[in-house]
């Protein structure tokens, strides 16, 4: 099921979506799919999976930290496809955000067909735009998948002309310079970002990078058709290493939080 | 310094067949795409070659020489020739990269720079070229490096840059091009990353190249002038590989000269302990390019090892790659040990110290050297790079044959 059918389900309501990210494997296998079902049940509308891999190199410490025990933990390709298969069967668009190289390892083709059968949506690649990317968007074309590219504040126009046409399922703004990471203050690149990439496509724009409570989410939410959130869940888990409970209590509290964010 | 493009030059979007392009997220392309006409501009500015000739002349002691090891050669029975590029300022091949790249940076107004290192001749490099070029720097390096190379911080703190220890992953030289890559993602408005090596996205690759292409180039016109012939071989180190394509370069249009790069293969490639990426490694995507990698099924990178800070990545240059999967160069592993022999080969033959990096190539050389021999007759001639001096490795070197325990003992 392609993301941009729970963007148009969000556009209905007159809101914006709520995109929740977490790594796969973390704190570990088991224990992933607990929160991931937890931000499922609190208020995302997509989900977006981690794929753990070792040199994330647009991520920061908090979701490089996490990652780094995924992988500890053994966490491998084949799980988080597990963890896709898991996550979907609750009927929420998952994609897997992944770094390049695990999928040109496991088989780009091979990636495809065994994530569309795990009922995944698509995948997000943060190092891979669409001009080094014709054998994804083959891959993914065949096989029905979503392709999410990243356009950023420095993109030119002509640059978000070329990535929104080749993207499927929704577009993500980065909305800040710079890596992952809950920040205090939302930026002031991303609306100008958000009106630029409306201009060039249809396609629902998600924002990015940085956001963390439910004020934040309001004041994306009124020029964005989505808020993506993930090293503020992550920071929750990583808050609570020693209480699995209390950590998805806190997760719940969190994602409700955003989830009004966005309705406002 | 750069002509037409060549049979073994990459393609517009910086691919050597295969290998190198650009994997990198869509918020550098912008920077790298106007680091790329810069450089092709200046390069084609005959301002800027100029002034890059006059300051490798002038600051840093280039050309620098070419030196027949007449006591090696005698002992291996070929003659060794040795680019000494030991002998430049800061005592490596590497200020010949970063002289470019900082000029550049002055030429695109950009007021500070980043650089990643490992061995910190890299770092020290920078930070020269940073204080000459009145640029503010910032070293990124890996923790365990930091400990392992604390002269060469120091070095870098006199300097006046500022060097920021990282201890993510394997706190090595791939996690401090992590870092440094990050820095860039936040800052590249106003920030150019001095790249350490002829690897990453393009056009990192053929740019590094170009500024190192002087070491192959002199050393030919040195070698046709001194003994009236070219070598049969010319052989260096291959970690990402400046200092190797900086020799190539020059050599690889000669189809008869042989071209021999050594990696360094740590405990031996046999124990998993080792940085051969293109012996041992698989292709992928590291670090902006496609190339080989020490990676595992799953494409997570493999951490490396190697005696040598400065060779110890598990990617490398993918001009390498192309160039090993073409048979135009032959690349094979050199262990800790065979090098350590051969640093105290140098060091005891002709009073040369040289790097550990250097020392793999010169071990490898003379490992090759009698099939040479088998091949070319007493005639036969190898031209080494020995890309760096070994002031900087002295730590290690103390540690591995136990120097200084007891005066007079050795």
């Amino acid at each position: 099921m392609s993301a941009r059918l729970a963007f148009d389900r969000a556009r209905g309501e007159g809101r914006a979506a709520l995109v929740g990210y977490l790594p796969a494997g973390f704190p570990d296998l088991a224990g992933s799919i607990d929160a991931v079902r937890v931000l499922v049940e609190s208020g995302c509308d997509v989900i977006e999976l981690g794929l753990p891999y070792s040199d994330p190199v647009m991520d920061g410490p908090t979701i490089q930290a996490a990652a780094q025990q995924a992988l500890d933990g053994g966490t491998r390709t084949r799980d988080v496809l597990k963890v896709v298969e898991e996550i979907a069967a609750t009927g929420v668009p998952t994609l897997v955000m992944t770094y390049w190289n695990p999928v040109e390892r496991y088989g780009v083709e091979r990636f495809a067909a065994d994530l569309a059968s795990a009922g995944g949506a698509g995948l997000i690649t943060p190092d891979l735009t669409p001009d080094s990317g014709q054998e994804w968007i083959a891959a993914a074309d065949a096989h029905d998948l979503d392709k999410v590219f990243l356009v950023a504040p420095s993109s030119t126009d002509e640059r978000i002309a070329m990535t929104t046409a080749a993207c499927r399922g929704f577009v993500y703004a980065t909305a800040v310079m710079g890596v992952t990471g809950a920040r205090a203050t939302t930026s002031d690149l991303a609306a100008p970002l958000v009106a630029r990439t409306k201009a060039a496509t249809e396609l629902p724009v998600g924002v990015g990078l940085g956001v963390s409570n439910g004020d934040q989410a309001a004041e994306i939410a009124e020029y964005a058709d989505g808020v993506i959130v993930g090293s503020a869940f992550v920071r929750t888990l990583l808050d609570h290493r020693d209480d699995r409970a209390a950590g998805l209590r806190a997760l719940d509290s969190l994602t409700q939080d955003l989830a009004r964010g966005v309705r406002r | 310094m750069t002509g037409q493009p060549g049979r073994y030059d990459a393609d517009e979007r910086g691919f050597f067949g295969d290998f190198g392009g650009r994997f990198m997220p869509e918020a550098l392309v912008a920077a790298l795409d106007e680091l790329t006409v810069a450089w092709r501009d200046a390069m084609a500015d005959p301002e800027f070659v100029g002034e890059f000739e006059a300051i490798l002349r002038d600051y840093a002691g280039t050309p620098s020489r070419l030196y027949h090891a007449e006591r090696l050669s005698d002992q291996v029975g070929a003659r060794v020739l040795l680019k000494r590029e030991d002998l430049n300022h800061t005592g490596a091949h590497k200020i010949r990269n970063v002289l470019g790249q900082a000029l550049l940076t002055k030429r695109m107004g950009k007021k500070r720079v980043i650089a990643e290192t490992g061995a910190g001749q890299h770092g020290v490099a920078s930070a020269t070229a940073a204080a000459y070029f009145g640029l503010d720097c910032t070293v990124y390096m890996g923790a365990v490096d930091v400990r392992r190379q604390a002269l060469n911080v120091a070095r870098m703190q006199l300097l006046g840059a500022t060097v920021i220890p990282v201890d993510a992953g394997s706190a090595t030289l791939k996690d401090a091009i992590n870092e440094a890559l990050r820095d860039w993602v936040a800052s590249v408005d106003h920030t150019a990353y001095l790249f350490g090596t002829a690897a990453g996205p393009h056009p990192f690759p053929s740019m590094v190249r170009d500024f190192c292409r002087g070491i192959g180039d002199e050393a030919r016109a040195q070698c046709l002038e001194q003994f009236g012939r070219l070598p049969h071989a010319v052989a260096a180190c291959v970690g990402g590989g400046s200092n190797a394509i900086g020799l190539f370069t020059a050599f690889l249009e000669d189809d008869d000269v042989e071209v021999w790069g050594f990696e360094p293969g740590g405990d031996g490639v046999e124990t998993g302990r080792h940085a051969a990426t293109i012996h041992a490694g698989e292709s992928g995507v590291l670090h902006g390019a496609r190339t080989y990698v020490l990676q595992d099924e799953d494409g997570q990178t493999i951490e490396s090892h190697s005696i040598s800070a400065g060779l110890d990545y598990p990617g490398v240059g993918p001009q390498h790659a192309a160039l090993a999967r073409a048979g135009r160069a032959v690349y094979e592993p050199v262990t800790d040990v065979e090098a350590m022999e051969a640093m105290a080969l140098l060091s005891r033959t002709e009073g040369i110290i040289p790097a550990i990096e250097s020392a793999h190539a010169l071990a490898g050389a003379l490992r090759s050297v009698p099939a040479l021999i088998e091949r070319h007759g007493p005639e036969a001639t190898v031209l080494v790079n020995l890309s760096g001096r070994g002031d900087k490795d002295m730590g290690t070197a103390i540690e591995w044959f136990g120097l200084g325990r007891e005066a007079g003992a050795q």
